[in-house]
């Protein structure tokens, strides 16, 4: 698109990820858990193994659900910006192909949320 | 019989035309160096008229009527401690909302207007320009004025400009008004007047203000039909400058449907704020988001766009979209207000028993079915003592700025609506394809955005915990949470117990 | 294009001062459908919506200046024309 701008537009990406201090923007949601309201921001090192995410930073914010406890790990169906994916547990963030701002759904079959209702 | 004075007409043109002039000593283009370059064509700006042909003197003369009449009813309200005639304290979340929320848009608002005043060519247009920012600053002050009294007895109502540039659901509104006010003045006129304020104005101000007045809230309810007047004014600006844009020249047509689609979307999003005071916070509702939007979009826009059909110009894009959201989009803002209630400038509240009953009737395909479970859900939990606050930072639309919480309406209303772009190697998100849409079409513009969950990331709010985050905001600790149990909640029962016993005696 | 004329409305303050033009917009309009809501009064008709200074101005028993709507006007849909006899807002 040609810009319309009197004298254009600075360039300034105000959120590139050189300006997290090392992290990595990455956003993760829980599909058919709609109590959260949104995904949830989380800044992470991308050396970060994906079992890091799963077991050290995910609980802070998503266990106060009842079906938190209940997860099945084995049975995720993980999507990564799109499309379903299945992480390496061992390997990093990065190698996982989870980059600056991707966004990680998953879904816990079984798990419909609190009395099935999707919440 | 005395000489008849000059009609109207004469005296609006006296004002208007011959107060400019084509400049000599230096070019008009470098006098008037922001009305060409977005591309609107104007061949003769002398066609602009302004309906209401209003004239200095009348201006100033209403204008001081209009600001005695409000200030004998704040001070009256003052006086007589109109705050203890409320419905309920509660009701002040809305009140504090909107100080922090809506009253710096009319600073803006102000601000853009002023430079409009100046920069369009026509000399009638930037009259109406200047009254227009006049107005907006009164808006401004008269609305710190009035809500200043409640700042004496309540919480949460000290800081709203510090915090419209700092706090997470602030940046709604101030990304909204930025995004106009850096734009350039027909875009902006655009914008402000006829998207915002013909189009989707009387939504805030109409059935708002007579739930203010539904709640006991003489106050609110006087500056804002006070500044309501103004605004009728100001949506005829609004539909006047679109009509001569587009009576001025066909290649107009096609800018002006675009800024259409864009801000249209971009008020609406803002409004779904509005949304959730209406439905929410107003303790009694006189009118469901539902019934407002019907009535004041559906109906009263759809007639406006067939009135303006004759140049061509459509029904914004999406607009489909926004009516199927008006049986979501207050239930989903609440929530999450509720579910980050200890992050809130304002207090929370689980709809009651009775307000349920009420939303299940005003949204009888929706509430029960979707939204009901959670607010019950929340109420046992706080009935068992373990309800907690979540603990996170949603992801941000990147456009509107609000937490993604919006959702398929159309196909499946519990799954979040997910977009998302890429552009210079980056992904961005959004809430909706109006927000993509967009983004896509002035990426240099929005890759700026500031976006307070990544700012809080970045390091520049104060601190990485939600305590130093918050004292960045001024909130004080008793602004947040619940309302019940709160400094307002127990100020509420002091003052009510002791009317109790008042009249028993 | 239908004959169906679509709304125009007029709200103004539920107040003494507006009292008198709401009746006359009543005597002028009638088939105006008037709403009162808290607060405010909603005057709605299909296509046309009059307000007459001559009709004011018996109600009010003074002369009475148009623009004085302002004082007490909240909000309106349609195109206005507006001169020192009337007030009149009309979709086409």
């Amino acid at each position: 698109m040609a810009i319309i701008a009197k004298d254009g537009y600075v360039d300034n990406v105000r959120d590139r990820v050189e300006n997290f201090h090392g992290n990595q923007l990455v956003y993760v949601g829980w599909d058919d858990h709609l109590l959260f309201s949104a995904a949830w921001a989380f800044p992470l090192p991308p050396e970060m193994p994906f079992q890091g995410l799963v077991s050290e930073v995910m609980p802070g914010s998503f266990n106060d659900h009842p079906d938190f406890e209940k997860i099945d790990w084995t049975s995720v169906e993980w999507v990564l910006d799109g499309k379903s994916f299945l992480p390496d547990m061992d390997k990093s963030l990065k190698d996982n192909g989870v980059g600056h701002k991707s966004l990680i759904r998953f879904k816990t079959p079984g798990l419909m949320g609190v009395n099935g209702t999707r919440l | 019989m005395p000489a008849k004075k000059l009609n109207l007409r004469k005296r609006y043109e006296l004002l208007t035309r011959g107060m400019g002039w084509e400049t000599t000593y230096q070019k008009m283009d470098d006098v008037f160096p922001y009305d060409s370059f977005e591309g609107i064509k104007i061949t003769d700006w002398d066609k602009w008229e302004d309906p209401f042909r209003l004239t200095m003197d009348s201006y100033w003369k209403f204008q001081a009527e209009k600001e005695k009449k409000l200030y004998a009813v704040i001070d009256s309200f003052a006086q007589n401690n109109g705050q203890t005639n409320l419905a309920c304290a509660s009701y002040l979340s809305a009140i504090k909302l909107f100080i922090t929320g809506v009253t710096p848009l009319e600073y803006g608002a102000h601000r853009g207007f002023a430079h409009l005043g100046r920069h369009f060519r026509g000399d009638g247009a930037r009259i109406a320009c200047q009254m227009q920012a006049i107005d907006e600053l009164r808006h401004a002050q008269t609305q710190v004025h009035t809500i200043s009294h409640y700042n004496k007895h309540f919480s949460g109502l000290h800081d709203p400009f510090h915090q419209f540039d700092r706090v997470w659901y602030l940046s709604v509104p101030k990304s909204f008004i930025e995004d106009a006010m850096s734009s350039g003045p027909f875009e902006f006129i655009t914008s402000i007047s006829f998207a915002f304020e013909y189009v989707l104005t009387n939504l805030l101000f109409v059935p708002f203000m007579s739930g203010a007045a539904y709640n006991g809230d003489m106050a609110t309810v006087t500056f804002g039909f006070s500044a309501q007047s103004d605004e009728s004014r100001h949506m005829t600006l609004g539909l006047e400058i679109i009509k001569f844009m587009l009576e001025q020249h066909e290649d107009n047509l096609p800018i002006i449907q675009r800024w259409m689609d864009k801000h249209f979307w971009r008020a609406y999003r803002l409004l779904g704020l509005v949304a959730a005071m209406q439905d929410y916070m107003l303790t009694n509702s006189p009118m469901s988001w539902k019934e407002a939007w019907e009535v004041y979009f559906v109906e009263n826009g759809g007639a406006l766009f067939e009135d303006l059909s004759r140049y061509g110009l459509k029904m914004p894009k999406y607009h489909e979209l926004a009516t199927a959201e008006a049986d979501h989009i207050s239930h989903q803002i609440w929530s999450v207000f509720c579910s980050l209630g200890n992050a809130t400038g304002f207090h929370t509240f689980l709809p009651t028993e009775e307000k349920m009953a009420w939303l299940s009737e005003k949204y009888p395909d929706t509430f029960d079915k979707y939204y009901r479970p959670r607010f019950e859900y929340w109420a046992e939990q706080k009935k068992a003592g373990t309800f907690e606050y979540q603990k996170g930072l949603p992801q941000l639309c990147q456009v509107c700025q609000i937490p993604m919480v919006f959702t398929e309406v159309q196909t499946d209303p519990m799954q979040i609506s997910y977009r998302v772009t890429e552009h210079g190697g980056d992904k961005y998100h959004f809430c909706s394809d109006g927000c993509k849409d967009i983004f896509e079409h002035e990426p240099e513009k929005y890759v700026q955005a500031w976006l307070p969950v990544h700012q809080i990331y970045q390091g520049n709010c104060g601190g990485p915990t939600l305590p130093e985050v918050l004292d960045w905001y001024k909130f004080k600790p008793e602004d947040s949470g619940d309302y019940i149990g709160s400094k307002d909640y127990h100020r509420w029962q002091e003052w009510k117990g002791a009317d109790k016993k008042v009249k028993q005696a | 294009m239908s004959d169906k004329k679509n709304t125009v409305f007029l709200i103004l303050q539920d107040n003494e001062d507006a009292r008198p033009i709401i009746e006359a917009v009543e005597q002028d309009n009638p088939d105006a459908n008037i709403q009162y809501q808290p607060g405010m009064v909603r005057m709605e008709a299909a296509g046309r919506l009059l307000v007459n200074r001559v009709t004011v101005e018996e109600n009010l028993g003074r002369e009475w200046d148009v623009q004085e709507l302002h004082l007490n006007l909240i909000s309106l849909g349609g195109n206005i024309d507006e001169d020192e006899d009337k007030f009149e807002i009309s979709w086409r």
